[in-house]
């Protein structure tokens, strides 16, 4: 088992004051916080190595290059993927959504249906609205379960010959459920049909292989993973990935540029174009570095052991109600209380120096099919504490006594 | 009838008297709870003030040169805001409304207590407020 006490000295931020009393910091499904060892490589880079990447001759240049592309070969052995030219760095799960979602614009015609599930975060929706109003295509949804779980029997009729793709969450960031992605990519390639996992919420929680998944597309942010904001990746397999075209033209993504014809770049290159996000990606490779030192399986028994702990409190509280509350999820818990608005609790919280989420969580589906205008979602990660979560439930108790 | 500046005064008086935040939220959330809630007829889309994370409601009417406010909230501690915001504003003249300087939310120490999210809602509401008054000023 991990040293919380211990860890908790590497991240800064967790000794802030809030409201006069410790920050407790309980919105890492939203973004994680940064320790000591990504922030310091991130001043470093600038410090020492900032220069632009694969260009230059110089030794910065080379020196920034070489850091920039462990990065990549860092996420290439954490996700168990292949060859590192089919990690693309992107700023975020979105970027990396959007990516393929524009890629397959001239791939699809309105023959074609693709299939998303009901708790699937805007960004996982959103995309493939826009692609469907330029293609013609369906789009289809697998739908939820009262236990927030997905509906694979439904998951399995909708797999008609028609569907090309399955863009799926791993874990949603609304309730927790861990979804079982590879049952749902093996039956999605019985099909004949693609699948692209948005990973956003479930590459913090436990360790993932891409090969062993032998999912086509994967999608991910490192600031969910103790990382920098504006960072992630897109893994793609490298056939489906040379099938796309680019995303945006510019610099790097190119090998030959005339006025007549431009030849692209082979992959990664191809899908990075212009100056990326450099400290950004080497503080990403810091990040899963950190966290592999932690170890995987001791962050994943260790959430568990929070969420199990916080999940008990909670329950004995008079009208709570939790949503998804099941044994295959990570480390976050959405909940409501009677009647009471979750902006309601969320702002007295916030009073005690609490940091929760409250409202849909850009998942509108999960509130309509729960008929509530949102939750309150406290997310757990490695660096809180028991005594953080009966401090947190000390204060619901008191935002359900002062508005009752 | 009491001015705009006299009822703020008012406001922040009562807000001395609370020792801590938490007394302060007691306070809005039973202003909260008194407040009657609108009926479904104006708990309509066209009444939805933008920015609030809960729905906040607003509805005028305008009469003999006042306007009457009223409003409503799925947020307990929204609506005890909004009723602090109705006592400031509702029966007056639009161009008082207008020329209006809104210092209470500041000296009560709301805005500190406050999430910028909220604080934002706020600001919209006081914002629909006048704008409600421009409009009426300008159809006299």
């Amino acid at each position: 088992m991990l040293d919380v006490y211990k860890i908790r000295e590497d991240f800064p931020i967790l000794s802030k004051k809030i409201n006069n009393t410790d920050l407790i910091y309980f919105d890492n499904a939203a973004t994680s916080q940064t320790p000591n060892q990504v922030i310091d490589v991130i001043s470093d880079y600038y410090k020492n190595s900032n220069s632009n990447i694969h260009r230059g001759l110089h030794s910065l240049s080379a020196d920034a290059t070489d850091k920039y592309e462990n990065a990549r070969a860092i996420v290439k052995n954490h996700f168990g993927i292949s060859n590192s030219f089919e990690v693309i760095f992107t700023s975020g799960t979105t970027h990396g959504i959007n990516i393929i979602s524009s890629g397959l614009e001239k791939e699809l015609s309105s023959k074609d249906e693709l299939i998303i599930s009901e708790m699937e975060h805007h960004s996982n929706i959103v995309p493939w609205q826009m692609l469907c109003d330029k293609t013609g295509s369906k789009l289809k949804i697998i739908p939820m379960n009262s236990d927030g779980t997905l509906n694979i029997d439904k998951y399995k009729l909708l797999l008609t010959p028609n569907v090309k793709f399955v863009f799926v969450n791993h874990v949603s960031n609304t309730l927790g459920t861990i979804n079982p992605i590879k049952e749902i990519i093996d039956l999605a390639h019985l099909n004949n049909s693609k699948v692209l996992i948005d990973g956003a919420q479930s590459a913090a929680h436990f360790k993932i292989n891409l090969s062993e998944l032998d999912v086509d597309f994967y999608v991910a942010s490192a600031h969910k993973l103790c990382g920098p904001t504006g960072v992630g990746f897109l893994y793609g397999k490298s056939e489906l990935l040379d099938s796309l075209p680019p995303y945006q033209g510019g610099g790097e993504m190119i090998s030959n540029v005339t006025f007549k014809q431009t030849e692209y770049a082979e992959l990664p290159h191809k899908f990075e174009a212009g100056t990326p996000n450099i400290a950004g990606v080497i503080g990403f490779g810091a990040a899963l570095e950190y966290m592999n030192s932690i170890g995987f399986d001791n962050i994943e028994a260790y959430e568990k052991s929070l969420l199990d702990y916080a999940t008990e409190k909670l329950k004995k509280i008079d009208g709570i109600k939790i949503y998804g509350d099941i044994n295959e999820k990570i480390s976050v818990i959405s909940f409501n209380i009677k009647d009471y608005h979750p902006s309601d609790i969320g702002s007295i919280l916030d009073q005690f120096g609490i940091a929760v989420r409250t409202g849909q969580h850009c998942t509108q589906p999960i509130m309509d099919h729960f008929n509530i205008p949102g939750t309150v979602r406290a997310s757990f990660s490695f660096y809180n504490t028991k005594s953080e979560i009966d401090l947190f439930t000390d204060a619901v108790e008191k935002a359900t006594s002062m508005l009752g | 009838m009491k001015s705009i500046q006299q009822i703020q005064n008012e406001i922040i008086d009562e807000f001395n008297f609370f020792q801590d935040w938490s007394e302060k939220y007691q306070y809005l959330i039973d202003l909260g709870k008194t407040l009657p809630a609108f009926d479904s007829d104006n708990r309509i889309d066209s009444n939805l003030i933008k920015g609030c994370q809960s729905k906040v409601w607003l509805n005028s009417s305008f009469n003999n040169n006042i306007i009457i406010f009223e409003a409503d909230s799925d947020a307990i501690i929204s609506k005890g805001i909004i009723s602090l915001l109705i006592r400031v504003f509702s029966g007056h003249k639009p161009e008082d409304i207008i020329e209006s300087n809104i210092d209470f939310i500041e000296k009560i120490g709301l805005n500190s207590h406050l999430s910028q999210t909220r604080a934002n809602g706020l600001l919209s509401m006081v914002k629909q407020i006048k704008i409600y008054a421009l409009a009426y000023q300008s159809k006299k």
